[in-house]
């Protein structure tokens, strides 16, 4: 809808760049890679390739059971079971999202995480950060900050390639 | 049909969403393996520390059984503490006298006292649709068992337990084997299996164990037990009560053993890789002998397993469906 | 009083009368039909251009639950029903607490009902004492107090050497026996007809042999002892092809069928609902098919409501714990003028089977427009419709039918020249 969005592909090397350097910083060696379906699991992929890892042992998160809007929209439709292949207990995590929002997603996946154990630390990168904050999560990298009007989504297609869309939300759904 | 838009319209909410579960009839094959995705995501969620999701915290599950079963109302019970649901347990005789006042009475009151969710198991065939038409309709009423009607999450668990050992239904031949006549396993089980795409059911029974009108589920009969299981990927049987004895249906368990129960030598009619469920508690030496059921064709303790997973995602898109009713009761008020 | 009914479309199956006629009346009976006999002058001169005259309509078989079941119904309420259903006539079982086994209760029943006023009431007596299917109860004097003809319902008898002892008293004093024929062994833990359905929704079935198995025995057995029989509620085909072949090698039994067997099949068991839970059950369509068939031919003499009201609870319930039966008493005339919509019957053939028919097969004095007889009417506009629940005067609002919307509507109900229901 809007040109004016990058490509995610322009996006990740400055990402990669920018969490390399912070976990170089926080001294962190060979941390754990977790995407949160869908979308950060495509960013966690991306990121992965462009800093020459492997996706072997990437952990996928279905936050569907932590979710805290339950009570008013359900179940999600098509939940998956999360996936971690290797354990967390005292594991430096670094949790990739596409979008971080509202900063509830977070919170359910800090939630899951913890249920499987407790990491020595968690590093949270976002592809984009929204101003639009309801809980204090803030990303540790993100690769762009954008506000958007009350009515407007970002919503990253994938996963190839990825690209990101602009959604005018109906006035019924807003 | 007339059978498929009734239960249909008292099981789903107005965007065909599960607000009730009480047969496998009128469920289509898309809600089945929805169904089926969720019961899998749950049984990772038994797999880790801390085997609890926060999905139904403040919302109160009561388990009202009609008729005892503690195996069935344990594994309901660990599904939904497992969602962070509180839960009640309500064991009612059924010698109680004027029982259907009473059943009437008696959810009334557990509505009163704020209960999301029921669990019910009870003697007479159709109790369950009875209270979610009548009673409480929005209060998730779980079917629990029903006289000989149905046992939806026993057929769904046994849904799990093929697909996740054989993958796809299409193309699978699988034999139910036992008393029939008298059970909602086996009716749930062959709407399951023909709904999910399964072309080759096989019944095998004498005559005295099968209801009329067994062609409707789609299933072929077979009287004898080695024509029945030959080439079969999966192996159903069935728990024979011992009043069977008395109403002259079978000579006895010795006679029964004989022609139908299953042993090493029969199994091996069926396919190499062959599974065999039973839904439990099993009579060893009546319907099958120990060295198959502890052996390795047996998947029978999985099954248990897998029943926790699949009353997890009942209890979950039940109280779901429920949620998603209210709204658009809400909505349409508004 | 005297009144003339002028401009009906009158039909008369006795006598085979069709035809737009007046009729004359005087002290509740029937003076002249046609020109009115010199000297006579009408009170009052009623014109009911449109509409149709019958005979009232004769139901073998209406529960009023008195006394005993005061919940359920009671005698004026049901009456007060069945009028309305166009019935002027009616048969109650003897099923009440304490049971019609004695004259007493006989009495208590046809004071209640001449109080009432609605219907006449002929009684059906207990053919055992507290039907307890053991000991006889006493027939001649259950005669004497009123009772037209004796049953034992569907509570089968504990020695069948009791029941032909039993057949052999009432045929030596010329009773009627009505029948109920259900084996109570093939029915045991049953309750709704073997079949596919049945099977589907795992409820225990009755099969189609708990009928033929008990009347091949109940028709032997009147063979034997020649009783006078009436075999009421058939359900299935076989069983009414039994009956049948009774008539055709020469024993006079007749029968009858419940209109909603006529209706309904086991298909509607779908729903769970207990409103379709009846003893004997609702069989398979092609049962229905040849219940149908045999209303036509004549096999089948009578069609009843086998009206069984029940209150709120009784059937508030899962199935399998609800009580039987359907409350239509005063859906009679509607529900049944679907066989005509439905190009089974003629309206003539109809209205035989709802008052000669019956009344023949009980030997009551009803169900004729002939000169003398007592002016037991029903008036009804055949292009208007009833939806069925609009007004309800029983106390049983357990009826399946609830909302239809049925042919035809009854008018006037008249008992001996009085109106009984009007609408």
């Amino acid at each position: 809808m809007s040109p004016s969005l990058p490509s995610p592909a322009e996006l990740i090397p400055a990402l990669a760049h920018e969490l390399k350097a912070l976990l170089a910083q926080k001294q962190i060696n060979a941390p754990q890679f977790i995407g949160i379906r869908t979308g950060g699991v495509w960013v966690a992929q991306a990121l992965l390739a462009e800093l020459g890892h492997s996706d072997e042992h990437l952990g996928t998160l279905d936050v569907s059971f932590y979710r805290d809007d339950f009570t008013q929209n359900g179940l999600h439709p098509q939940v998956q079971p999360s996936a971690l292949p290797f354990d967390i207990e005292g594991q430096h995590l670094v949790l990739v999202d596409d979008v971080l929002m509202s900063g509830r997603t977070i919170r359910a996946a800090l939630n899951e995480l913890f249920d499987y154990g407790r990491p020595a630390s968690v590093t949270l990168v976002t592809l984009i950060e929204l101003d639009a904050r309801e809980l204090p999560i803030r990303a540790d990298v993100s690769a762009l900050r954008l506000s958007l009007p009350a009515d407007q989504r970002v919503k990253l297609r994938g996963p190839q390639p990825l690209s990101l869309e602009l959604r005018q939300l109906s006035a019924a759904t807003a | 049909m007339f059978a498929l838009s009734h239960t249909q319209t008292l099981q789903l909410n107005d965007q065909g969403q599960l607000r009730h579960y009480l047969s496998i009839d009128g469920l289509s094959r898309e809600l089945l393996t929805e169904l089926l995705d969720t019961a899998d995501s749950f049984l990772e969620v038994g797999a880790r520390s801390v085997k609890k999701v926060p999905l139904l915290r403040g919302m109160t599950v009561c388990n009202v059984f009609f008729e005892n079963s503690t195996r069935t109302r344990t594994t309901f019970e660990l599904a939904a503490k497992r969602l962070s649901a509180d839960v009640i347990n309500l064991d009612i005789s059924t010698s109680s006298t004027s029982k259907g006042e009473s059943l009437f009475d008696t959810l009334r009151n557990l509505e009163a006292m704020a209960a999301d969710m029921f669990v019910m198991r009870h003697g007479d065939s159709g109790a369950a649709h009875f209270v979610a038409e009548h009673v409480c309709p929005n209060v998730a009423v779980i079917n629990a068992g029903d006289g000989r009607h149905s046992h939806p999450t026993q057929g769904m668990l046994d849904m799990l337990t093929i697909r996740r050992h054989k993958g796809d239904f299409a193309g699978l031949s699988v034999a139910i084997v036992g008393d029939i006549l008298h059970s909602r396993v086996a009716r749930s089980d062959m709407l399951a299996l023909r709904t999910l795409g399964c072309t080759d059911i096989r019944v095998i029974a004498p005559k005295s164990l099968l209801p009329v009108g067994i062609e409707q589920y789609g299933a072929t009969v077979y009287h004898d037990m080695n024509a029945g299981l030959k080439d079969v990927d999966v192996v159903i049987m069935l728990r024979l009560q011992k009043e069977r004895m008395q109403g002259g249906l079978l000579p006895s368990e010795g006679e029964f053993f004989r022609l139908y129960g299953l042993t090493q030598q029969r199994l091996a009619l069926a396919k190499p890789d062959a599974l065999v469920m039973h839904p439990g508690p099993i009579n060893r030496g009546v319907e099958i002998e120990s060295a198959v059921a502890d052996g390795e064709h047996s998947v029978i303790l999985n099954q248990v397993t897998y029943g926790i997973a699949v009353r997890m995602a009942v209890l979950a898109m039940t109280m779901s469906g429920q949620k998603t009713q209210r709204q658009l009761d809400q909505e349409s008020e508004a | 009083m005297r009144m003339t009914l002028k401009g009906a479309r009158v039909i008369d199956p006795a006598s085979q009368r069709d035809e737009n006629v007046s009729i004359h009346i005087q002290d509740g009976r029937i003076l002249a039909l046609g020109n009115a006999p010199t000297g006579f002058t009408a009170e009052r001169l009623l014109d009911y251009s449109g509409l149709v005259i019958a005979p009232g309509l004769v139901d073998l078989a209406c529960a009023l639950r008195e006394p005993g079941f005061g919940r359920k119904g009671n005698i004026a309420s049901e009456t007060l029903a069945a009028a309305a259903g166009g019935v002027t006539s009616l048969c109650c079982p003897p099923f009440t607490r304490p049971a019609l086994d004695t004259p007493a209760v006989a009495e208590l029943i046809l004071d209640r009902a001449r109080e009432a006023g609605h219907t006449k009431v002929f009684p059906l007596g207990a053919l055992s004492k507290g039907l307890a299917g053991e000991q006889l109860a006493e027939l001649v004097a259950l005669r004497d107090a009123g009772c037209v003809a004796f049953t034992n319902g569907l509570t089968q008898f504990q020695h069948i050497r009791t029941l032909r002892r039993a057949l052999e008293y009432a045929a030596t004093f010329n009773l009627t026996v009505v029948f109920t024929s259900q084996d109570r062994d093939l029915a045991e833990g049953g309750l709704v007809h073997e079949g596919p359905a049945a099977a589907f929704l795992g409820l225990p079935g009755i099969p189609e042999t708990a009928e033929t198995v008990a009347l091949a025995r109940d028709l032997l057995l009147v063979e034997q002892t020649g009783v006078r029989a009436h075999f009421s509620q058939l359900t299935s085909a076989r069983g009414v092809e039994m009956i049948a072949q009774a008539q055709a090698r020469g024993l006079p039994v007749t029968a009858d069928v419940a209109l909603y067997q006529l209706i309904l099949t086991d298909e509607a068991l779908h729903s769970f609902s207990g409103l379709y839970h009846v003893q004997p059950p609702l069989r398979s369509s092609s049962d229905r098919e040849a219940l149908r068939e045999a209303v036509r031919a004549g096999v089948i003499q009578a069609i009843a409501s086998h009206h069984q009201p029940h209150e709120g609870d009784a059937k508030r319930a899962p199935f399998g714990a609800t009580e039987a039966g359907i409350s239509s008493a005063e859906l009679l005339l509607p529900l049944a003028l679907t066989l005509v919509q439905d190009g089974l019957l003629s309206l003539p053939q109809l209205l035989e089977r709802l008052s000669l028919g019956p009344a023949q097969a009980l030997k009551l004095s009803a169900g004729k427009l002939g000169i003398g007889e007592a002016a037991d009417l029903v008036i009804f506009d055949p292009e208007s419709c009833t939806v069925a629940g609009e007004r309800w005067f029983s106390k049983g609002e357990n009826c399946p039918f609830m909302g239809h919307s049925l042919p035809g509507a009854v008018r006037y109900t008249l008992v001996d020249g009085h109106i009984s229901y009007q609408r």
